[in-house]
């Protein structure tokens, strides 16, 4: 199969069952509430009630460091889910309904269906997540102070390296399961076992995750940077595609 | 042009196939017969190159259907039993996909696709999303989808099991025109269907085949002939006790007022149950030599009633 036609396919699809209206509608609204939230929870803390006397004065003003931290969590938290949620079940599905034999009876390449479906995952995100940087930025500029573009640049683009993880993950844990329930099983089985290993002491530097520390403190001017867990998500991410290639390579459909 | 070697395929425990030979010659249209679970999908499937065999050999016009899946692609329309479509593309788009894939020109393209779906009849609803189509429309977009890039080789499993009387002597009158064209193999469990366009037939019956020969051949060697009479309920079953006795007579079936009579030879039999219908008084409104059907020998090879 032509790699180029498998990615048409693939992206027709996102854009005719409403995948990028989800991924865009979750990105952006977070890229924009997220700056929103950090500058209004010190005021709507004040509004509750029977609030004890001197507690309302010690909130703490918000500051930039909170819009990016929010910023950060949101769309982190999200972000890794439905980079699970989107990519799960994409091989299972196909396998069990039966459109991956019909397709591929007609096209021998395996390896660029499954190419073509993590190509169009990641521009999915990319550009959803581009477009929350975007709104994100604009409105920390409105509600705080300009963030250094570059450096935020950088805070997404360690995100979606991360995001992109999670994607190949998915992906290995859709083309080994032969249904999509399964698949969604491996793969909350897999974020489970990364978040359990990833807190294991001294390991924590290698996580995926770090990459979000690393980016918020690029964004802050502080020091702290991620180099091993840079290198660690990278070998994940293309070992994970390259098993599930060689595993879709060799399976019965 | 399909030639399959000792085949084998087993899932754990269960052998789907059981060393399978089997050989069809180009131009045929070849009916593969057999019960449920006999290994035809299996056989079609590993012809395809979508599933490997366990031990054996599966080629088509000399490409090995497991390690030449590339050059295949080519060659071969797969119809699986129940295809599978994406639900939000139309037919139109779909073929045009698929043309592309087969790297067809535009111009050719855009040929094709209008006439298959023509020969499939849903060039009315070309440019309807497949999500709302009924079984039958799926199983005839299914067929325009391996009939579109001209393929050598057809491999159809259950190609009219989904389609309404209509439809199915439409379809089949379809596959039957593609004889000379290209070879088709294809797996049914419904008799007529094969007795209506396969000029050969191949029995498999857990995974090994019984039986491989041509239609007609088949018919003359293993139909019995068959003489159904109509008369009167006691004037049959006094008949039949009279004809139980006689050499000549196979087997006997009465039910209601039609009495049934398997013979040793057609010829004898025709002079001898006239004669004995007249001498037991037998008052005859129907007296018919039945056409042995491609069921009946079917199910008697099939439940080892005779030998092939």
């Amino acid at each position: 199969m032509n790699f180029l036609l498998a990615l048409y396919k693939e992206l027709t699809e996102q854009w005719r069952t409403h995948r990028w209206l989800i991924v865009g509608a979750v990105f952006i609204g977070f890229g924009l509430a997220s700056p929103l939230l950090a500058r209004l929870t010190p005021q709507l803390l004040r509004t509750i009630p029977n609030m004890p006397p001197g507690l309302a004065e010690i909130i703490p003003e918000p500051t930039l460091a909170d819009a990016v931290t929010q910023y950060v969590k949101n769309l982190s938290q999200f972000g890794i889910l439905l980079a699970l949620l989107m990519s799960m079940g994409s091989i299972a599905q196909e396998k069990e309904r039966g459109t991956a034999a019909l397709l591929l009876s007609h096209s021998p390449s395996r390896l660029s269906f499954l190419l073509a479906k993590f190509t169009a995952l990641a521009i999915l995100f990319a550009a959803n997540l581009l477009l929350a940087a975007l709104g994100g930025w604009y409105y920390t500029l409105l509600l705080f102070a300009p963030l250094p573009w570059r450096a935020f640049l950088a805070l997404n683009g360690l995100m979606l390296v991360v995001f992109l993880v999670y994607i190949a993950v998915a992906l290995l844990c859709s083309t080994l399961a032969r249904s999509q329930g399964a698949a969604a099983a491996l793969a909350f089985a897999a974020l489970l076992i990364i978040g359990l290993v990833s807190a294991l002491p001294g390991l924590e530097q290698y996580a995926p995750s770090r990459l979000f520390a690393w980016g918020s403190a690029l964004v802050l001017g502080d020091s702290l940077t991620a180099w091993p867990a840079l290198g660690v998500s990278l070998t994940m991410l293309v070992m994970a595609l390259g098993a599930a290639g060689w595993l879709f390579q060799r399976q019965e459909l | 042009m399909i030639q399959i070697e000792d085949l084998h395929k087993h899932y754990g425990a269960v052998r789907a196939l059981d060393g399978l030979n089997l050989h069809v010659e180009a131009g045929q249209v070849f009916g593969f017969l057999g019960p449920n679970g006999a290994g035809k999908t299996t056989t079609l499937r590993i012809l395809t190159g979508l599933v490997h065999p366990t031990r054996g050999r599966a080629s088509i016009a000399g490409l090995d259907a497991s390690r030449q899946r590339q050059a295949l692609t080519r060659l071969v329309g797969y119809l699986p039993e129940e295809p599978a479509f994406y639900p939000w593309w139309t037919p139109q788009e779909f073929l045009d996909y698929l043309g592309r894939l087969h790297r067809l020109p535009a111009p050719t393209r855009a040929r094709r696709i209008r006439e298959t779906l023509e020969q499939v009849g849903l060039h009315k609803v070309a440019r309807r999303r497949i999500g709302g189509f009924s079984r039958g429309m799926r199983q005839r977009l299914g067929l325009a989808a391996a009939l579109l890039h001209r393929p050598e080789v057809l491999l159809l499993d259950e190609p009219v099991s989904a389609l309404d009387p209509l439809g199915r002597k439409e379809i089949l009158e379809l596959i039957g025109n593609l004889r000379g064209e290209c070879t088709v193999l294809m797996s049914t469990h419904i008799l007529a269907d094969v007795e209506r366009i396969c000029d050969t037939i191949g029995i498999i019956v857990q995974g090994r085949l019984l039986l491989q020969s041509p239609r007609a051949i088949l018919l003359e060697r293993y139909a019995q002939p068959l003489f159904e009479m109509v008369s009167e309920e006691e004037a049959l079953h006094r008949w039949a006790e009279s004809l139980a006795t006689q050499g000549w007579v196979r087997e006997i079936h009465l039910q209601d007022d039609v009495l049934r009579v398997v013979v040793e030879d057609a010829a004898q039999a025709r002079h001898k149950l006239l004669a004995s219908a007249v001498a037991q008084q037998v008052p005859l409104r129907r007296f018919e030599e039945v056409q042995p059907s491609l069921e009946e020998v079917f199910v008697r090879l099939v439940n080892g009633e005779i030998k092939p």
